[in-house]
Order: structure tokens, then sequence, then C-alpha cells
């Protein structure tokens, strides 16, 4: 068994997740989550290693076309409204998250998604393979290109659609801080009527999965820019905290 | 309602579901996109250069009214025989896989019996991996963890924790086949006990 120590400056555990600002499990008007939510309450406990260590992935897994989805599928161009999507990433005591790793998937500018089970009419486009992914630097910032997804129908009520989005799988340092969410879109009607966004229940966590237009990152007759930052979960930075050592 | 702000400084990203094609965004392979040169990401726990013993587990994740999901995706994270986390690992070993549910629901990684990893007050606990279950109509991925059969039901700092005894053995897997067999049940009789850590 390994020596407790008391380490000033040393990192502590997991802050407790803000329940209040993600989706319940259990959402009756987003059908599914009927028979997919656990009914029983989740069993609490401090974080040790087995949650604050996690996978590490190094620049060297990129290839060079992995963070542009517009070529990384056929080569060639994909069809629809070119932009690049950037941001920081930070955890909740601010610090910038750098080797975060990104994955990204999405439907084509006609709100299709090149898989077997979507049957929506909007075409495929032959050369949009709708995945990519990226790592924040140093200073935590990350960029992608791709193309503008469309909104599309959905099965769940009798008429509901998706607002343009864009999935997001992350990464930090501590398997704990693991987070899927999606990126909006500034101005899309769409958001207030999707019952997926509903299952948020505070109205500036939806905000902040929201994308704003940012006009000084577009590049003239090129491609326009969206921000997105994201949060993921901290750490305690409690001095005296008992920890196993080693952490 | 804005809950109160206990954090430091900022709060995190909502998360939301992963939704019906998950496996385009982490799985290409599986789904007919050819990307990241043929390879998913975590598509192996033990690498090359990996000496030491080899198990397969499988399971399925299963909904409330008994069926089978085919459109989920189950991580695992956990430590080498040594009870040592990548980067401090052994050759080979990444810790880390992911899997998506087969035609079949099933979904399965290769791993290795892992050793003793302290609970947070610094008591060993039975060997056992983490996992991450992401799916449409999961609005936030769920967190539970996989024992390894023999597991100690009133020892294990952590499973000592769950109040009523019979649901410590939704978290311990069973013998089969040379393998393990995992089932998650996300809701219902025999629910799982997932975690909020
Ligand atoms: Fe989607």
């Amino acid at each position: 068994m390994r020596e407790m120590t008391k380490t000033p400056g040393a990192k502590g555990g997991l802050i407790q997740r803000a329940r209040g600002v993600h989706p319940p499990a259990h959402d009756p008007a987003y059908r599914t989550t009927v028979t997919r939510s656990p009914r029983l309450a989740p069993l609490s406990f401090p974080s040790g290693p087995a949650e604050e260590t996690g996978p590490v992935f190094g620049h060297d897994l990129l290839g060079e076309r992995d963070a542009d989805l517009i070529t990384n599928f056929t080569g060639e161009e994909a069809i629809g409204p070119r932009i690049v999507v950037t941001g920081t990433v930070r955890d909740e005591t601010g610090r910038p998250v750098p080797g975060a790793l990104l994955e990204v998937w999405q439907a084509n500018a006609g709100g299709r998604y090149r898989h077997a089970r979507d049957g929506y009419l909007a075409p495929l486009d032959p050369n949009f393979g709708g995945c990519g992914r990226c790592m924040t630097g140093e200073d935590g910032t990350y960029a992608f290109r791709t193309i503008q997804p469309g909104p599309y129908p959905w099965p769940n009520g009798m008429n509901d659609w998706r607002p343009a989005h864009i999935h997001f799988s992350l990464f930090g340092h501590s398997f704990g801080q693991r987070l899927i969410t999606q990126m909006y879109f500034e101005g899309d009607p769409h958001i207030p009527l999707c019952p997926i966004v509903g299952t948020i229940p505070d109205p500036d966590a939806v905000d902040r999965l929201t994308a704003r237009l940012d006009w000084q990152a577009t590049i003239p007759m090129d491609t326009r820019a969206y921000r997105f930052d994201i949060v993921l979960r901290g750490r305690r930075q409690t001095p005296f905290e008992n920890r196993p050592e080693a952490l | 309602m804005t809950p109160p702000n206990t954090h430091p400084y900022l709060l995190e990203s909502a998360s939301q579901t992963a939704g019906p094609y998950v496996h385009i965004g982490c799985l290409p392979n599986d789904v007919g996109l050819p990307m990241y040169g043929g390879a998913n990401l975590g598509a192996r726990m033990l690498g090359d250069g990996f000496e030491g013993d080899r198990v397969t587990v499988r399971g399925r994740v299963i909904d409330g009214t008994g069926m089978v999901l085919r459109d989920a995706m189950v991580e695992a994270w956990q430590a080498d025989a040594e009870g040592r986390f990548p980067p401090d690992a052994a050759p080979g070993f990444h810790g880390f896989a992911r899997s998506g549910c087969d035609a079949d629901g099933v979904w399965t990684f290769e791993t290795t019996r892992p050793g003793a990893v302290p609970f947070a007050d610094g008591r060993p606990q039975h060997p056992h991996v983490t996992l991450m279950v992401f799916a449409r109509g999961i609005n936030l991925g769920l967190h539970t963890r996989m024992y390894w059969p023999g597991a100690d039901l009133d020892g294990d700092p952590m499973l000592a924790r769950i109040e009523q005894r019979e649901r410590r053995e939704t978290l311990v897997a069973r013998e089969e086949d040379g393998g393990l067999r995992f089932d998650i049940r996300l809701q219902g009789p025999g629910e799982t006990v997932f975690l909020d850590v």
C-alpha cells in the first residue's frame, strides 16, 4: 500500500460535478431517455487515481488532414459553407488544458450523415465523411476546418428538427473529465425548439454551447470563423489535502 | 435556474447526448468510413510489445425494456498488472480501449487483470476497470466499473459503499468462455450501479 503524504501545491481530487449544468438522465420530451435513464441515484465518493489519471494522446497521433473535414475524406473539397471552428479548452479553475483530444462529427451541408441508419432525403456529399479530430496546443487552443452542417429531422415527436450542430468528444488529463457535447450556431432559430437542447435545464448553459461568429478570425473571400470555448472539470488546488503518494 | 456557483471560476460545459451516430465520430472505421489510417482510437488496450496475460471482456448494454443497444459506445480505462497507469505502465500497455456495440449488441476489448489501485484514502481496491457508456438517449455519459470475479463485496472500499448489498454484484464480471462477461443494465431490475465521481 502506498504511503500517504501532504504536499503543498499538489493537485487535489476532482471537483464535484455540478449536476445542475447537465441534463437530467430522464427527460420525457427526449423520448429515448425514457428507457435509457437509470432510475436509481448514482454513487458518489472522492476521486482517486482511477478517475484522476487518463489516456494521454500525443500530437503524433494526428494525421495531416485529420483536422480538415473539408478534404479529409477523399482529398477533394466537400460542398457547403466553409468554416473554421476555434476555441480554448479550460478546466473549471480557468487553466488552459494543453494536449486535450477533440473528436468531432457532424451531418453534411444538407443535414445528412454518412451512416447506414440515416435515411433523410438530403443527398450524401461524395467528398464529405463527417468526422475529424484535433488537439489543443500549450495554450489550450484548438482549431479545425469544416463545412457548416444543415439542420435535419429526427424521429421523436411528429415534427422535430435538430439545430445545425457539431458533436464534440473531449479527453482532458483525467478520465473523470471525459465529456461529450454538441456545439450550436449563434442565431439558429431551431435551438429553442429542440428537445435535445431542451434537456439542459439552464439557458445560460445552452448559451455556452452556442458558438459565436468570430469576425476577426474570418479569412476574407474564403472561410468564416466560429468561436467555441469549452470547460472541462477541474481538480482542487488544495494544499495539505491527504493524497496517496505519487499522484 | 442557474445553480449556485460553488465552483472557483468556471462552470463545466453542459453534456449532450452522443446521439445515434457516435460511431461516425469515435469509431469511423467500424461504420464504413476509412479514416485515421484505418485504426480507430482505442482499438487496442494491449499494444505491440505487451507481455502478460490477456483476457477478453464482452458485454452488452441493455435498456429498461430488456432491449439490447446497438448504437452505444463503451470506453475502458484501467491500470496494468502492477496497478500502474500510463504513462508509467508496462511497455505496450495503453490502459484505454473503446468499443462500439456490434449487430448483436456486444462490445468487447482485450485486456489484462489489473493490479490493486488505491481508493482516495489509500486503501487498495480489488482489480477493476472504469467504464463509460455513451449512446443516443444518454444525456451524460454513464460512469461505472467492472470488477474482476472474486471481489470482496464487503471489503472493497468502493463496493462497500453501496448500501444495497445485492446491487454490489451488478459491478462484478463473471467468467464465460475463457473470458469475462459484463452486462450493463441502464434501468430496471438489476440496474447497474452508476457513479458520480
Ligand atoms: Fe447530430
